[in-house]
């Protein structure tokens, strides 16, 4: 009677995983009223309601698209990742589902499927409020590009959620990945276009990775700062291997210790 | 399931082999051997700190030995093959609070390929009442019982149950030793550790007492409750600490100030030769010896024996 553990439907446990996943931050007010509302909430403050001529060299209401649906998506993957993982492992539960049978990567590929979820409600809520209210126009396939273009910010944003949540306590990550991203989402431009800020800031910026990544969303639009796009992917894409290297020391480094 | 196991499967489903774990300065195993046979009942009894919690996280593979091996399944406590067969209950803090009983429930018996039904799992954990209330809105006890049912549901080969009853008041405690002897009935093996000897005594096939990360007696148990059970005798007398001790009967004697202590499995023959002896013998004391106690006598004659040799 040796039970073979390929006779378990490995598709289901993923996408149960999935589910419960999503169930899980769905029902966690923490979770969704910062990732939802806030982003949509300041669109509409400084977007739209915030009255600014329209003589200038772009659109406010078309730039904050793009710049806060980075600053969402941003949250969303930092904070899904980096407090889901920190309270999960500060709590014990990670041993439990590490001693368990589950497949490890279905634990992160749960998360992962969530965050995307999450990007996708919070983009598409933003989307709609721009092109009623904000009075944005744009083709077709411009809104596709800008989608896809912040729906891909999840995966460097994850990576650091994770090496956050592997390296600050369970009390400390909410903290740590505040003091991390609200500066450093001033600093790139997300909330105030990054040509009105302090030449000292722009300079700075450069090294930011929401910097890259807003300027990647507003080149969908055309509305970027005209560096070239291999440099801003390439930045991103040291910072999220650098990310998952921190993370996977992290991992390794729990098998030798215990927690909870 | 209702294995009758020939000599070849006869092989243990869970080994520590000479194991040590330290954690930087602290030895939490100094080497360790037991084995849990196939459809045996095994308990690990120690007080806190023993070293039993570290003992199931090495089988389980959530830490490495720093020498020796654990087994699980004769294979890497690490392997899907292994952890199918396996169901664990943790000492978990927190469990995430915001989904369902049911739901915690489903997606754990998904890992499984032959999960049990999902009302005999709420049945067996006593949660039928519940199964549509958050983790988060539980008592103390109804958590505990959810972890329980988490370690069922798959209706794994081999339990490890870490210190399961803690907190659970006395019904519940009855209640889920219940369901343990049914597993036990049905062939599956039992690990699990606890500091109540009442409980081991309950459950157990085997017991095997740890403390101080190494094994300290090992035996069914009726063997380790007439090791560890016994009476304090103190009193104040003139005969030498060495007299004492080889009293009949007695396990332990030692000094503490003016008074002599000493530990007896038979207190009413020990006073009565004190007496013989010392008619002189004053502030007479007997009194039921805790599991701690008897831990301190055992692993205390356990290290006299390693100096003496």
């Amino acid at each position: 009677m040796i039970a073979q553990p390929q006779s378990r439907s490995l598709w289901r446990i993923y996408a149960l995983e999935a589910k419960y996943e999503f169930l899980k931050q769905m029902r966690l007010p923490a979770y969704v009223v910062p990732s939802l509302a806030f982003p949509l909430v300041f669109y509409l403050m400084f977007g739209v309601a915030l009255p600014h001529g329209h003589g200038g060299p772009f659109d406010i209401a078309t730039y904050l698209l793009a710049t806060y649906g980075a600053f969402g998506v941003m949250n969303v993957s930092l904070f899904g990742f980096g407090v889901g993982v920190a309270t999960e492992r500060g709590q014990g539960w990670m041993l439990f589902k590490r001693a368990s049978p589950m497949p490890p990567f279905a634990y992160f590929a749960a998360k992962l499927a969530t965050i995307l979820l999450f990007s996708l409600i919070m983009t598409s809520g933003l989307f709609l409020l721009g092109a009623t209210a904000g009075g944005v126009r744009l083709p077709f396939g411009t809104w596709l590009s800008l989608l896809g273009t912040l729906t891909l910010g999840t995966v460097p944003f994850a990576a650091f959620g994770l090496a956050v949540a592997y390296w600050a306590g369970p009390n400390s990550a909410v903290a740590v990945l505040n003091i991390i991203s609200l500066p450093s989402a001033f600093g790139s431009g997300m909330w105030i276009p990054i040509q009105m800020l302090p030449p000292v800031i722009k300079k700075i910026a450069l090294f930011l990775p929401p910097y890259h990544y807003s300027q990647l969303a507003l080149r969908a639009l055309g509305l970027d700062r005209g560096e070239r796009p291999e440099l801003h992917i390439g930045f991103l894409a040291a910072f999220t291997a650098l990310s998952l290297l921190l993370a996977w020391i992290g991992y390794r480094r729990d098998e030798g210790k215990t927690f909870g | 399931m209702t294995s009758t196991p020939s000599m070849d499967d006869d092989r243990p489903v869970a080994e520590l082999r000479r194991a040590v774990k330290r954690y930087g300065a602290v030895t939490a195993l100094a080497g360790i051997d037991f084995a849990v046979r196939p459809g045996e009942v095994v308990a690990l009894l120690g007080p806190n700190g023993a070293g039993k919690t570290t003992a199931v996280q090495l089988l389980l593979g959530l830490v490495r030995a720093s020498a020796g091996e654990a087994r699980l399944f004769d294979g890497d406590p690490r392997g899907a093959a292994a952890r199918v067969r396996t169901g664990a209950m943790l000492q978990v803090s927190k469990v995430p609070e915001t989904l369902k009983v049911r739901e915690h429930v489903d997606l754990v018996s998904s890992y499984y390929p032959r999960p049990l039904p999902r009302r005999e799992v709420m049945a067996a954990a006593g949660l039928e009442e519940i199964g549509d209330r958050l983790f988060g809105k539980l008592s103390g006890g109804q958590r505990q019982r959810v972890l329980f049912a988490l370690a069922l549901c798959g209706d794994p080969d081999l339990l490890f149950l870490d210190e399961p009853t803690v907190g659970l008041d006395v019904e519940a405690r009855r209640a889920f030793w219940t369901v343990i002897g049914e597993k036990a009935r049905q062939g599956r093996s039992v690990l699990l550790t606890t500091h109540y000897l009442e409980e081991a005594d309950a459950l157990a096939d085997r017991i095997v007492m740890i403390g101080r990360g190494q094994v300290i007696a090992e035996g069914t148990p009726a063997e380790i409750k007439a090791r560890v059970a016994g009476r304090k005798v103190r009193c104040r007398t003139a005969l030498p600490l060495a007299e004492v001790a080889a009293l009949p009967g007695v396990r332990d004697a030692r000094r503490e100030g003016e008074l002599t202590e000493l530990f007896a499995a038979e207190a009413e023959r020990a006073v009565f030769e004190l007496l013989r002896r010392d008619p002189e013998l004053s502030a007479l004391e007997v009194r039921g010896a805790d599991l701690e106690e008897a831990f301190l006598t055992l692993t205390r004659s356990e290290t006299a024996q390693e100096v003496a040799a």
